[in-house]
């Protein structure tokens, strides 16, 4: 096992979902079944990734690495390069996504059945994996950008995929705008970055600022720049506030939800900010926590009152979302990879779940018609149950590993800096999440059925639906990650895989806990002082972190608790009326359901203000700039009366005459436009000799 | 008499380049001027070959010449392949009555 | 005047007569198998300048593969029945002029002109050395030719068969 190879099978884990992508979308018309070679070609990078993973792991563990190739070359200064970061992230991350990417393709076998464009979303499938895998793969941030826009393409195409509803073709559009918004931010920070360090690799960036070059020799724009890329990161993950484009996403296809809009692409806003949390300073931090915090808990209000079983959980997805983009704010960037991966499981877990129970209830989606559904769908519920536990955070899950790791770090940032705001809205939207995703559970799985024609024509998914769902829920257990169910600080993902972040920005731009303090470190920062640019966390902080360990375990899973218990006070036992109680505080309840008014705000404000102008400048053309031309016309007319008659007595005197000797002269020389090659070539020959005799 | 040089090939592929060029020029029949374009490029590989004989190129004439012929087959069977054409279309092979581009 | 000018002269005259003649019979079959001598006697005139390999490709795909293509294009737009395979001429006396007036130009120009040449040695076989740099330096030219080849094969096969 060498670099090399380890490099030679990245390439192939790449491109390989490119090759499908190209042969399904070609012989897609004329091949009924070519999907299966776009499936194939998935098995074979699902199997090369976990190759990659383990030797990586096993072999390279402490080692980066680098392929770098010259794209092209403006000048000496100017050189465009490609290349492949591979550290442990970036494989564990590449194995996320060929996983998931994986088993979303053996369900979509079964969910697609039947779809006139059946082939074609293969295909589409196959191009997401490529450009997920390059944002992943990927060492530097145009590549990346690149990449980025292409998953973007991907979200547009996969979203739009039935593009005879209209309003999957809406979604579809508003998902590429938005995104483009966002999108903007993160160009502009690219072009800082370049303008100031003449490079694009993450690696060389942060050596320069390691070095003390800024951007215009200011912790300012360092900020900015860190701001601005982290915008990208806003409209990709769905953050406040670009986040309404990810549940009018929900229109896609379920198994592209799951993919895409809640375990890969989404994510990979995250992985943005993962990569670039190097360079971020305390303020940009502080941003970023912010901005986590109010997409965390925003959309968890709204979730508690969504009757679209995918809406809930698209909800769900911008919330938890948010706590990973808090979690980065706050400083915790092992526990924000760490939810990233578990979240990515449960959540796709969710997702196929639900797209199992809208397969089985024929493309129904509004939990109100559903009910006691677990009788007729027992293992779609067993792995439901299991991923909502995980997601709200029950001990013997991985979610309540890394929520529980999420929560403690804010619970220290708040010891820390005083911010408690943070840890107060974390544990808050923990107990909103799992009072939604219970209530979910219980209106569509228990109870009596609602919809009994329905209900009677249900029936449990085929294997290829069910091993997906099986498989995700198991990886939802504690034991892949640690063998201590309730601490992720000894297990070997948390310890071993994840690398410790590296902080680069100036010791005076950061918080003070994260400081590399040289002078009193002990032997853990010691250890972590020896590669370079690594955060020393400061002891204040670990000391933080292990006395926030308990009282956030114990807290987190109390309002956990609580949260499930309300959900089956409110709609299992139906001890209190919800609708009554919804009435009551009927403001409230329609605030949440209309999803805090979004859409309508940015509707009467920024496409009414669009509008608006548009009416404005269409007045001024209209007016103004018609009647200058108006007026300059009118003047214009008067000027060609009088010139007028000159014009025609003795311009068009000598037009006419000229006009006579060249139809003279044309009536010579068309008789040489024969028609005929060899003619042509004869005035060939007699052209060259000339030229010969000329020179 | 003078010993043969350079010179002469050169002169013997000039020969046959003009009587390509009259052939092209002249005859009505697609196929004769196809013959023509042979001649042409046979001419073009003695020049190669002369000059790499008598020049220091190292073997780069002849491969070039080799890329020629093949080229040249290739070159052959396309435009058989459009004067059949021509021939269905038109039931004549004489270009100077394929001339439907002038009107 | 050696064997060697001796053998130059003879291929020299084979090569301009039987050309001569292409291009001036009116019976297009007779003039297909001119060009067969033409061609024969460039092989010569590759032989006499060391050219061995490229003479033999020159006899094996000239003679062997495009004279044939040639004659099949006679027989195939010309009814056999029907003895009309004489061909007219046109242009006649511009091309005369011009034909004549190029060559001297061409003619008198490399006569003028000196010519920086090179000792020559006695010849050696070439195959080996250009076997050696087609796979090596010309790979990729080598590579392109052969897809050139299967392109013009396809094409000539569809351009050939398409219904009118």
């Amino acid at each position: 096992m060498t670099e090399n190879s380890i490099i030679n099978i990245s390439l192939a884990i790449l491109f390989l979902p490119l090759l499908g992508f190209v042969v399904t979308l070609l012989l897609g018309k004329k091949v009924k079944s070519i999907y299966l070679f776009e499936v194939f070609l998935i098995t074979v990078v699902l199997i090369a990734s976990i190759f990659l993973a383990f030797s990586k792991l096993s072999y390279f563990i402490d080692d980066k690495i680098v392929a770098e190739l010259e794209w092209f070359r403006l000048s000496d200064t100017l050189v465009f390069n490609l290349g492949f970061l591979l550290d442990n992230i970036t494989v564990l991350m590449l194995f996320v996504v060929a996983l998931i990417s994986a088993l979303v393709h053996y369900f979509s076998i079964a969910y697609m059945k039947g779809d006139e464009r059946y082939n074609r979303y293969f295909a589409y499938l196959g191009i997401f994996t490529f450009s997920m895998n390059g944002i992943v793969l990927t060492n530097n941030i145009l590549m990346m950008y690149i990449f980025w826009e292409l998953v973007g393409l991907s979200s547009y195409l996969l979203i739009g995929f039935w593009f005879e509803k209209k309003l999957a073709s809406d979604a579809g559009k508003k998902a590429f705008l938005v995104n483009r918004i966002g999108d903007i931010g993160m160009f502009a920070g690219i072009l800082i970055l370049f303008l100031t360090y003449n490079t694009f690799s993450f690696d060389a960036i942060f050596q320069a600022i390691g070095a003390g070059k800024l951007p215009f020799n200011s912790d300012f724009w360092l900020s900015v720049t860190g701001i601005l890329l982290f915008m990208g990161a806003i409209g990709k993950s769905a953050q406040f506030p670009l986040h309404v484009w990810l549940p009018d996403a929900m229109e896609g296809p379920t198994p592209v939800s799951a993919l895409i809009h809640a375990a890969t692409m989404v994510a990979a806003g995250v992985y943005l900010t993962i990569r670039i949390f190097g360079l971020l300073t305390a303020d940009a931090m502080m941003f970023i926590a912010v901005i986590g915090m109010l997409s965390a808990f925003i959309p968890a209000t709204i979730a508690l009152t969504q009757n679209d079983i995918k809406k809930v959980l698209a909800y769900s997805t911008v919330s938890q979302l948010g706590y990973m983009v808090m979690a980065l704010g706050v400083g915790a960037y092992k526990f924000a990879f760490f939810y990233l991966v578990t979240h990515a499981f449960f959540k796709a877990c969710l997702f196929l779940g639900s797209g199992s129970v809208i397969h089985a209830m024929h493309h129904e989606q509004d939990i109100r018609n559903m009910g006691g559904l677990r009788k007729k769908l027992p293992l779609t519920y067993a792995t439901f149950l299991i991923a909502s536990l995980a997601i709200s955070g029950i001990p013997l899950t991985s979610g309540f590993l890394s929520k529980d790791g999420i929560l403690a770090s804010t619970f220290a940032f708040g010891s820390l800096t005083g911010y408690w705001i943070f840890a107060i809205v974390g544990f808050l939207v923990a107990l909103m999440t799992a009072f939604y995703m219970f209530r979910l559970i219980i209106i569509t799985f228990h109870g009596e059925p609602r919809d009994h024609h329905k209900f009677e024509h249900a029936h449990e998914s085929p294997f290829v639906m069910a091993m997906p769902l099986a498989v995700l829920a198991m990886l939802s257990i504690f034991i892949f990650y640690t063998p201590n169910p309730f601490s992720a600080d000894q297990g070997w993902f948390f310890n071993k895989w994840i690398n410790s972040a590296e902080l680069h920005a100036p010791n005076a731009t950061r918080f003070d806990f994260m400081q590399s303090e040289v002078a009193t470190e002990t032997e853990q920062t010691a250890e972590h002082n020896s590669s370079h640019g690594e955060i020393t966390y400061s002891e204040k902080y670990t000391e933080a972190m292990h006395s926030a360990h308990y009282p956030a375990m114990y807290l987190s899973l109390f309002v956990a608790l609580a949260g499930i218990l309300t959900a089956f006070v409110f709609y299992q036992w139906k001890k209190v009326n919800v609708d009554k109680l919804a009435n009551s505080i009927k403001p409230l309840y329609n605030f949440s359901l209309n999803k805090w008014y979004f859409d309508e705000f940015y509707h009467k404000t920024f496409v009414a203000g669009l509008l608006g102008l548009s009416k404005i400048i269409a007045w001024f053309d209209a007016k103004v700039v018609d009647g200058i031309v108006n007026g300059s016309a009118e003047v214009t007319r008067r000027l060609a009366f009088f010139t007028g008659g000159f014009d025609k007595y003795v311009v068009d005197g000598l037009v006419n005459l000229m006009a006579y000797i060249s139809g003279f002269i044309g009536l010579i020389f068309r008789r040489v436009q024969t028609g005929k090659v060899q003619t042509y070539l004869v005035l060939v020959i007699f052209s060259i000799i000339i030229l010969l005799f000329l020179f | 008499m003078i010993e043969v040089g350079l010179n002469h090939f050169l002169v013997v592929s000039t020969l046959l380049f003009s009587m390509g060029i009259y052939a092209i020029v002249t005859r009505k029949n697609a196929i004769m001027v196809l013959m023509g374009v042979e001649l042409i490029l046979n001419s073009a590989n003695i020049n190669f070959i002369a000059f790499t004989r008598f020049g220091n190129f190292g073997l780069q004439g002849h491969l070039i010449a080799l890329f020629v012929i093949v080229l040249a087959a290739a070159e052959a069977a396309i435009a058989l392949a459009i004067v059949l054409n021509i021939y269905k279309t038109l039931s004549t092979v004489n270009i100077d009555e394929v001339d439907s581009l002038k009107d | 005047m050696n064997v060697y000018d001796f053998i130059f002269y003879l291929f020299a005259a084979i090569t301009v007569l039987s050309a001569f003649f292409v291009v001036t019979n009116r019976n297009i079959v007779y003039s297909a198998f001119f060009l067969l001598f033409t061609f024969f006697g460039v092989a010569g005139i590759y032989v006499l300048l060391g050219a061995d390999f490229v003479a033999i490709v020159q006899l094996i795909v000239y003679v062997g593969g495009i004279l044939i293509l040639l004659l099949f294009g006679v027989m195939l737009t010309n009814k056999i029945t029907n003895v009309e395979i004489k061909t007219g001429t046109i242009n006649i006396y511009p091309a005369v002029i011009g034909v004549g007036l190029l060559s001297g130009a061409l003619l008198a120009a490399l006569i003028t002109s000196t010519w920086k040449t090179f000792p020559t040695e006695a010849p050696l076989p070439t195959t080996a050395a250009l076997g050696t740099m087609l796979l090596q330096e010309y790979a990729l030219v080598f590579e392109l030719l052969g897809i050139i080849l299967l392109i013009a094969l396809i094409g000539a096969a569809s351009i050939a068969r398409r219904e009118a």
